[in-house]
């Protein structure tokens, strides 16, 4: 009998089973114990990795809490008394962080709403209707991920200045409305899970394409929309090269391009950078707290149907 | 119009009458935006950097054409570019493979019967949806040479601390560190959700022959995941090939240019130089790299992906 046909300790009692032979009994007790280690390697793997991920986080959060005093002190305190919650009203004595906030906020959901309506339009189009040339356009548009962002950057800055769009937030939000590659693909594998009978029975009741979109397929598709919706405000919130070229007023600027400039400015107040960079990333990881399901079932369609 | 029509233009009519014509309408109408969208902020685009990098341009002129200029100058004149390709190359190698490959193991261990299994998930991932730009001033503060924790550990395992962003020899791996730290939560769930679509038979088959784990893990998990390896590989190269925002916040290219990359010297030529010409000319050898080995990757693998078993 070998190790590998003894049932799983945990679904069996193990002292349950009568010993048979001392052999057996033995290879019974080689099995539990190489089973205990590999569980308890497991853990110890899983955890210090776990360890590895949170305790920076955390240290972001107990630096920004901190006297000046505090911070540089060796060797490190995880919690210095009394929190020095007086840091963060301090930020906005430095840097207009409100407006950040509020830039990067109307900049995300406008760019996250132009990609919601734009996506869902087109991706029905592709998904479920017949028409000529679209195998091509969506070849076009499945190549268009391939293109790095920055190849376009000089024409757009070009095309933006001509029209006045410089610091302004049109270039970071408008072309959402037309559009994102990864978008559309995104949209269509969700729209490609919704039973073509409802089209049919749809279009025998009288139902134009553009009723069945709005009617019953923006309905059905509310989880790929939150997928959507997630990652486009993710992207735009955390977004660096884009209002770095497009922003040059300070008045205009996103929260994560202040924070760039927090750091040049603050130069060794390591508590203020810190709790800036806190206030850069509390709203996203409170969305993701909220939406987590949506965000990880996207990444993995993504990933696996892609 | 008229009575008079070509038969060409009435079969058109037949086809707008027509079901499918009315149909195709609709769908124009519906993709409509893209349509416009993907020539005025793609297209156009895309062509006319492709014609800014072959003049001289400093945004107030008008261009003016050079022909090859800039990227003989690029590949002949100019060592920072080389430099830059360099330290891009670096970054790809150091990030990806360790990135990869430490995601899958990761993803095996969480696809494990464990206990609490959505609160680790949910840690690994939370760096994911931080910016890089508040990771990087994060890690700026981490790796700080007198005060920061990261030499503070290593004091107390008893090494000798490193400066970590203000030596040549470290700032890029300083770099490496963290973009694998940052990133690793995101192909954790892809690899996650490969693991959990490897169909249990072939598992349950593989142990009535008397394979052990790693027989199955060789001969079953690795050749059934490679799709799902093949689009991580894909996509780490193409974004790892246009890091900026950690260099750009954490060492500004420095020091002496050790962690400039090629959007990084891409940023400077074309918004701090006002070099537009050069900067597009360095935009298209990116685009033809990132082409060129993305097409690479789909060539190599019919060489080692396996749809099925």
């Amino acid at each position: 009998m070998s190790a590998q046909d003894a049932p799983p300790i945990g679904e069996a009692d193990a002292t349950a089973i009568p010993p048979a032979s001392a052999a057996a009994s033995e290879g019974l007790t080689s099995y539990r114990v190489r089973y205990i280690t590999w569980r308890v390697l497991l853990y110890s793997v899983i955890t210090l990795v776990g360890a590895t991920m949170l305790l920076p986080l955390l240290w972001m959060i107990s630096t920004s809490l901190k006297e000046p005093g505090a911070v540089l002190l060796l060797p490190p305190k995880w919690i210095s008394i009394p929190l020095q919650w007086g840091n963060y009203p301090k930020l906005f004595d430095v840097l207009p962080f409100d407006l950040f906030l509020i830039n990067s906020i109307k900049i995300a959901v406008f760019a996250t709403v132009g990609a919601l309506l734009s996506c869902s339009m087109a991706a029905f189009a592709f998904a479920r209707m017949r028409f000529p040339g679209k195998n091509i356009i969506f070849a076009v548009i499945l190549a268009m991920i391939m293109i790095p962002f920055h190849v376009t950057l000089i024409p757009l800055f070009k095309l933006y200045r001509d029209i006045g769009w410089l610091s302004t937030h049109m270039p970071l939000t408008v072309p959402f409305f037309f559009g994102t590659a990864f978008g559309i693909f995104l949209m269509r594998q969700f729209y490609l899970t919704i039973p073509q009978e409802m089209v049919e029975a749809a279009r025998i009741d009288g139902c134009s394409f553009i009723q069945i979109y709005y009617r019953i397929f923006l309905p059905l598709s509310k989880p790929g929309l939150a997928t959507l919706g997630i990652f486009t405000f993710l992207g735009s919130w955390n977004n660096l090269m884009g209002p770095l070229i497009f922003l040059t007023k300070v008045e205009t600027m996103t929260i994560t391009l202040g924070l760039t400039l927090l750091t040049n400015q603050a130069g060794g107040r390591w508590e203020l950078i810190q709790a800036g960079a806190v206030i850069s990333i509390l709203p996203i990881t409170v969305m993701f707290f909220i939406g987590q399901e949506h965000f990880i079932q996207g990444i993995a369609r993504t990933g696996i149907k892609g | 119009m008229s009575a008079v029509t070509t038969p060409a233009r009435g079969r058109f009519r037949d086809f707008l009458g027509s079901n499918r014509g009315r149909e195709a309408i609709e769908a124009y109408i519906l993709i409509l935006p893209t349509i416009l969208g993907l020539i005025v902020f793609t297209a156009s685009p895309v062509l006319a950097s492709l014609y800014y990098s072959f003049t001289r341009w400093n945004l107030l002129s008008t261009p003016k054409w050079q022909a090859l200029d800039n990227y003989i100058e690029l590949l002949t004149e100019d060592p920072l570019f080389w430099i830059t390709i360099k330290n891009t190359g670096y970054y790809v190698l150091g990030t990806v493979p360790t990135g990869t490959v430490l995601a899958l193991l990761l993803a095996i261990a969480l696809n494990q019967k464990i206990r609490f299994v959505a609160v680790f998930r949910t840690i690994y991932f939370l760096p994911v949806v931080s910016s890089v730009v508040a990771i990087s001033v994060l890690w700026l503060w981490l790796y700080q040479s007198d005060f920061g924790i990261v030499n503070e550990l290593l004091r107390f395992l008893g090494f000798r601390g490193v400066r970590w962003l203000s030596s040549v020899t470290w700032a890029m791996p300083a770099i490496i560190i963290m973009s694998i730290w940052h990133g690793l939560g995101y192909n954790i769930v892809i690899f996650i959700a490969g693991l959990q679509s490897i169909p249990q038979d072939y598992y349950e088959a593989a142990t009535v022959d008397g394979a052990n784990a790693w027989h199955k893990f060789i001969n079953i998990t690795i050749p059934l995941l490679s799709p799902v390896t093949f689009f991580v590989l894909t996509l780490s190269v193409i974004n790892s090939f246009q890091v900026f925002a950690q260099a750009y916040v954490m060492t500004r290219g420095g020091p002496v240019n050790s962690t400039k990359t090629i959007v990084y010297y891409l940023f400077q030529q074309g918004f701090e130089n006002f070099h537009m010409g050069y900067a597009s000319a360095l935009a298209y050898v990116l685009f033809v790299i990132i082409v060129s080995l993305t097409l690479f990757q789909f060539w190599f693998q019919r060489r080692w992906v396996h749809y099925e078993l």
